[in-house]
């Protein structure tokens, strides 16, 4: 154990990871023999009061779902969870999630829609799955080659089809490391496809609830899952086990259950800390391998036990020590094994235990060959935006004086089959949108995810619309947020993960939503402050981050570049419109006198002309008035949306040095533990050694996993800003189209209004 | 006193309609206007080259012409204010349109000025004129005698008589539509201004924004930022039009109705001094009435003299006065319509090539999609 453990991290963290795993398959396969007296004992025991469990809660349980969402604390939710159902349990557990900004994994799980998505899952979460479910398949055959429990069998299935095709996608994905972007927005595709294969090529699942399994979210599983008992069952091998897998570090902090077992005790103080430290950066990446043998052996203890109360208790004990052991061993030899060889290794071993297994089979070797045109979709879908379309209407003042806000119309209209209607109005207020904003950010963020940020909250101009005056000033002011709202939802839409985000989902359908508290911090100039905090902490880290990468380093001067542009570039352009309202009034200021003039004029030809003038000149005011408007949408609010997103940018290259911050740390620490441990051997203190060998296992650990995480928001920033700039080109050029159209237009109508003026200046005698 | 030519004979030996103020020369802080005309006779050009003094020179010499009569019925042709080399912006604002631009306007100005005194019958018979037009010499720069001046800084003192009823009817609608014509006339002269200054502000922030646009072209092999940099660069190009554009709208404003209004403005502004000195010489007719209706007759016959005297040349005044007005008049028509069909075609013109290069603009943003 100790000995794997303790090699230095190698150049591509997945290609270890890959071989951890089927290492780790092989070797849980391996421990059948000596579980399988236990298990068979224990399964066959315990699983009726499983199948009672389940059915009792689904219904009850899936419509507090989103209720539950804020208010109960981590601790207390677990320790719920752990008395009652599966099905409540992942319930509950999403919604911690929420909380802890872990939900990304969630929001995963529940929508695995073909989506970027997929990239975290494969990248960190499958391998997971695949662990779990290959333990849980290894239990599961065990018992029902003797009870015939039919649930553990298909869960046992369910996890091997799935985790097949993982493997072969994790293969392709370690063997093109050095692009890793590139190939996760692939592989996660037929990841999607084979998931959502899985059911049909299954005939022995009730296919309806596993399609709802896959297509659609938390909820919508356990309300299908009544339908059918058995089915209940291999959801809660396939999503019970991987999401508390995800909250591993959360339960482990939760010594109730865990200290119930003798075993575990010593292992649950260790992972004490870890859940207090690796917990806190809210990492996900519990797959590493190191993570298996340490952490891992907590996690995955409360989580079992949770899930089928006793009967998976014992049994995950035991395959998991005997895993430990035999992955050791299989890790050194496997390790210099290239991806296919496991692919191949892995195929084989899931079709003996499934015969649903060929389908999938088949659907993961395609992707190699399907490569370049999977790219292609991928940037296609990319290009084209989902069918969401926002509108944000009728802003309307809700009650008076200051304690005034204003509400908004929102209609979205999609075809997407996640969404419950075609067309979905809601009213939202203001501070609702900033609690939208607030919740992604603090999910998405330190995944490295640019999230679209808001208007900022303006309290001189909501102050004047509060007073109630209605002058030009504050319907300028309600239009242009109006505009910017809309167009902040419609980023937030059209990003392929923040669209599967079911805080986005319920802002979009819900009637009532939560009030969103604390929005305060984001008000004006608390905004702009709190961005250039974050300028100046990226500044600061800047100066002490040796970057290696010189594309971050090159494109973070391009974000910092260009954001001083755009300053200049608003500022100019919001100069422009001034002028632009000045000359609308000016010219009727020019109208009204060339009236007078014509009225006191004797001369009734010029006097008619002059007249004429006038209206031509009130007309021509009106152009320009609309040209002042259109220079402000087309131009002023989009730059300005612009400054607001590369902010955003900035955030997520914050976020990503502070992962790689986070490693760092890591490695000091793991440093200092070594030179601790060579102190020890050298004074020669055995008992307190051993100590020093288990913390030094544990800081490999986690400069693993903060590695892995590093290299993982390094990705997802990368694609993000390169989706920032295909957007902003696209953007553009959307936008200056229209501008030119109506300025074409405008000019064509001035044009008319001189060829109507000229016969009369002509006929003046 | 200056020499003066009474022969009515001696007609200008230039085309009035030649007349060109065609270069300023600045030295220092003096400007110097080169002015052209045509000969009448044969070909060839007469090329001098006159200040600002110069000018007032010739104006104060037509205002001191005692020896015509009813000349104060006359109305002058006016100069435009001096024009400093880096004028305040007070004096900018005295200028008006003539301020503008690269002193193109003034001296469209000084030369509008130079053919309405050329043209006019009484005052191009003046030999001063045919002096300030062909003597290479430049005219005698000596202190003028502020005869006219004088008069007219008294009249400023009698504000008052400015409200004094007329005996005439006609003279009496004119005074009325003239103070109304000036007050609007002026008015839409500094909104059109406005306008024009305003458009000019539009043209410079554009072209602000295009030079700004060329900040975020990025250099790099990268097709993303490649895209990006031409669309700014395109941007830039558009906006690069509409300054053009607009440019090119303040410039007809300024060149055509912008200018026109200005004259008329100066002009309104002339028919009110001659209606003012000619009302000033009617209070003094009607006092010099009374005086010899209420003179004791030792002193009769003088005042009666005086009486009968100041009377001819009211009756002159307003002879010339009447025709002068009917001429203003006309003109006044001609002007405003002359400056608005230039005005109206020239903007047409405008609008319409910018429409061609907008629609161009926008079908290359549309071959870029």
């Amino acid at each position: 154990m100790a000995s794997s453990t303790e090699r230095s991290p190698p150049p591509f963290p997945d290609t270890e990871d890959q071989d951890v795993l089927d290492s780790e398959e092989v070797g849980g396969r391996d421990s059948d023999d000596d579980d399988d007296g236990e298990e068979l004992f224990m399964s066959a025991s315990n699983t009726p009061l499983t199948k009672q469990d389940t059915p009792a809660s689904p219904d009850s349980q899936a419509s507090d779902l989103m209720d539950d969402l804020s208010a109960e604390p981590p601790s207390s939710q677990t320790e719920k969870s752990a008395a009652s159902s599966s099905p409540e349990e992942f319930v509950d557990l999403t919604n911690n999630l929420n909380e802890t900004a872990e939900s990304k994994v969630a929001a995963e799980i529940s929508s695995p829609e073909p989506s970027d998505d997929f990239f975290d899952i494969l990248g960190s979460e499958t391998q997971k799955v695949e662990v779990e479910a290959s333990v849980k398949a290894d239990s599961g055959e065990a018992s029902s080659g003797i009870t015939d429990l039919p649930g553990g069998k298909i869960g046992s299935e369910q996890g091997f089809s799935s985790a097949a095709p993982i493997i072969n996608l994790d293969a392709d994905f370690s063997d093109n490391n050095s692009q890793p972007s590139r190939v996760e927005d692939n592989a996660s595709d037929p990841l999607a496809q084979v998931l959502s294969d899985t059911p049909a090529a299954n005939p022995k699942k009730p296919s309806s609830a596993v399609l709802d399994l896959f297509e659609d979210d938390g909820s919508d599983i356990f309300t299908g899952t009544p339908q059918t008992k058995p089915a209940s069952q291999p959801q809660k091998g396939l999503f019970g086990e991987p999401d508390e897998d995800l909250f591993g570090e959360p339960l482990g902090a939760m010594p109730k259950k865990t200290t119930e077992n003798e075993v575990k005790s010593s292992t649950t103080k260790a992972a004490g800390p870890t859940s207090s430290t690796g917990g806190a950066p809210q990492d996900r990446k519990s797959t590493e391998p190191a993570d298996i043998f340490t952490e891992e052996a907590v996690t995955t203890v409360p989580r079992t036990s949770n899930t089928s109360t006793v009967n998976s208790k014992a049994n995950g004990v035991h395959s998991e020590e005997d895993l430990f052991s035999e992955a050791t061993v299989e890790l050194s030899l496997d390790s210099p094994r290239s991806g296919r060889k496991k692919e191949e290794t892995s195929k084989p071993s899931a079709s003996s235990s499934s015969s649903s297994l060929s389908a999938p089979a088949k659907q993961a070797k395609q992707p190699p060959a399907a490569l370049e045109e999977l790219e292609d979709e991928e940037e296609a879908e990319m290009e084209d935006q989902f069918d969401v379309f926002i509108s944000v209407k009728d802003p309307e003042k809700v009650g008076d004086g200051m304690n005034a806000y204003m509400a908004y119309k929102v209609s979205t209209e999609t075809s997407l089959p996640m969404f419950r209607n075609k067309l979905m109005t809601v009213r939202r207020r203001f501070s609702d949108f900033l609690g939208l904003y607030e919740k992604l950010s603090e999910k998405h963020g330190p995944n490295g995810l640019i999230v679209p940020p808001p208007p900022e909250k303006s309290i001189l101009g909501m102050t004047k619309v509060k007073v109630g005056k209605e002058d030009s000033s504050s319907a300028d002011f309600l239009e242009r947020r109006r505009g910017a709202l809309e167009r902040y939802l419609q980023r937030v839409v059209n990003h392929p993960m923040l669209l599967q985000d079911p805080d986005v989902r319920e802002f979009l359908e819900k009637e009532e939503l939560p009030r969103a508290v604390s929005t305060q911090a984001l008000s004006g100039a608390g905004f702009l402050k709190m961005i250039n905090k974050a300028t100046d902490a990226v500044n600061k880290m800047t100066i002490k981050m040796n970057e290696s990468d010189a594309w971050f380093e090159e494109k973070l001067q391009e974000v910092e570049s260009a954001d001083q542009h755009f300053r200049k570039l608003h500022a100019l352009v919001e100069s422009l419109v001034v002028h632009r309202k000045e000359l609308s009034l000016n010219t009727a200021n020019f109208a009204k006198s060339a009236a007078m003039l014509g009225s006191a004029e004797d001369n009734t030809a010029l006097s008619r002309a002059l007249s004429q003038l006038a209206e031509v000149e009130d007309k021509i005011e009106q152009l320009h008035q609309d040209q002042a408007a259109n220079d402000t949408f087309s131009f002023a609010e989009l730059i300005a949306d612009y400054i607001r997103l590369l902010g955003a940018v900035r955030g997520s290259f914050d976020h990503r040095i502070k992962a790689w911050q986070r490693w760092q740390d890591a490695q000091a620490m793991l440093q200092k533990k070594r030179e601790m441990e060579a102190k020890l051997l050298w004074a020669n203190k055995p008992d307190k050694l051993q100590q020093a060998k288990d913390e030094i296992v544990e800081w490999e650990a986690k400069v693993t996993q903060f590695e892995r995480d590093f290299e993982r928001v390094s990705a997802t920033v990368r694609k993000e800003v390169i989706r920032f700039e295909k957007q902003r080109t696209k953007n553009f050029k959307r936008q200056i189209t229209k501008y030119l159209e109506s300025l074409l237009q405008s000019q064509q109508q001035l044009i008319k209004y001189w060829e109507a003026f000229l016969p009369e200046a002509k006929a003046i005698a | 006193m200056m020499e003066e030519v009474k022969d009515a004979s001696s007609f200008l030996s230039v085309q009035v309609h030649n007349i060109k103020v065609t270069e300023v020369l600045q030295d220092g802080d003096s400007l110097t206007f080169i002015i052209v005309s045509q000969k009448l006779s044969g070909t060839g050009e007469f090329h001098v080259d006159r200040t600002y003094e110069d000018f007032e020179w010739l104006q104060q010499h037509l205002f001191s012409q005692e020896d015509v009569p009813g000349i104060q019925g006359v109305i002058f042709p006016p100069l435009p204010a001096r024009l400093q080399v880096n004028p305040s912006s007070k004096a900018l604002k005295h200028l008006g349109f003539l301020g503008l631009g690269e002193w193109q306007p003034y001296c469209k100005a000084l030369e509008a000025f130079l053919r309405q005194v050329a043209a006019h019958s009484v005052l191009s018979k003046n030999r001063a004129v045919e002096i300030f037009l062909t003597s290479s010499d430049p005219p005698g720069r000596q202190k003028v005698k502020k005869n006219i001046f004088n008069r007219l800084s008294q009249a400023v003192e009698e504000m008052r008589k400015e409200g004094h009823k007329d005996v005439d009817d006609f003279f009496q609608t004119k005074r009325d539509h003239n103070f109304l014509l000036t007050g609007y006339t002026k008015m839409a002269s500094e909104k059109f201004l406005d306008v024009v200054l305003t458009e000019q502000k539009i043209a410079v922030a554009c072209g602000h924004f295009s030079t700004a646009l060329h900040l975020c072209v990025e250099q790099g092999e990268n097709p993303e930022k490649q895209d990006f940099s031409q669309v700014c660069v395109k941007l830039s190009e558009v906006f690069n039009s509409i300054k053009k554009s607009m440019t090119s709208t303040a410039m007809n404003d300024m060149n055509s109705l912008g200018l026109g209004l200005d004259l008329e403005t100066r002009y309104q502004e002339a028919e009110k001094e001659m209606l003012f000195r000619r009302t000033c010489k009617l209070v003094e007719l009607q006092n010099a009435t009374k005086n010899a209706d209420k003179a004791k007759p030792v002193k009769k016959a003088v005042m009666e003299e005086a009486k009968k005297a100041t009377e001819t040349e009211f009756r002159q005044i307003c002879e010339v006065a009447k025709k002068e007005i009917i001429q203003l008049e006309s003109k006044h028509v001609e002007t405003l319509k002359q400056a608005l069909v230039q005005w109206c075609e020239k903007q047409l013109l405008t609008a319409k090539e910018s429409a061609e290069v907008y629609s161009q603009h926008l079908q290359t943003f549309k071959r870029m999609q």
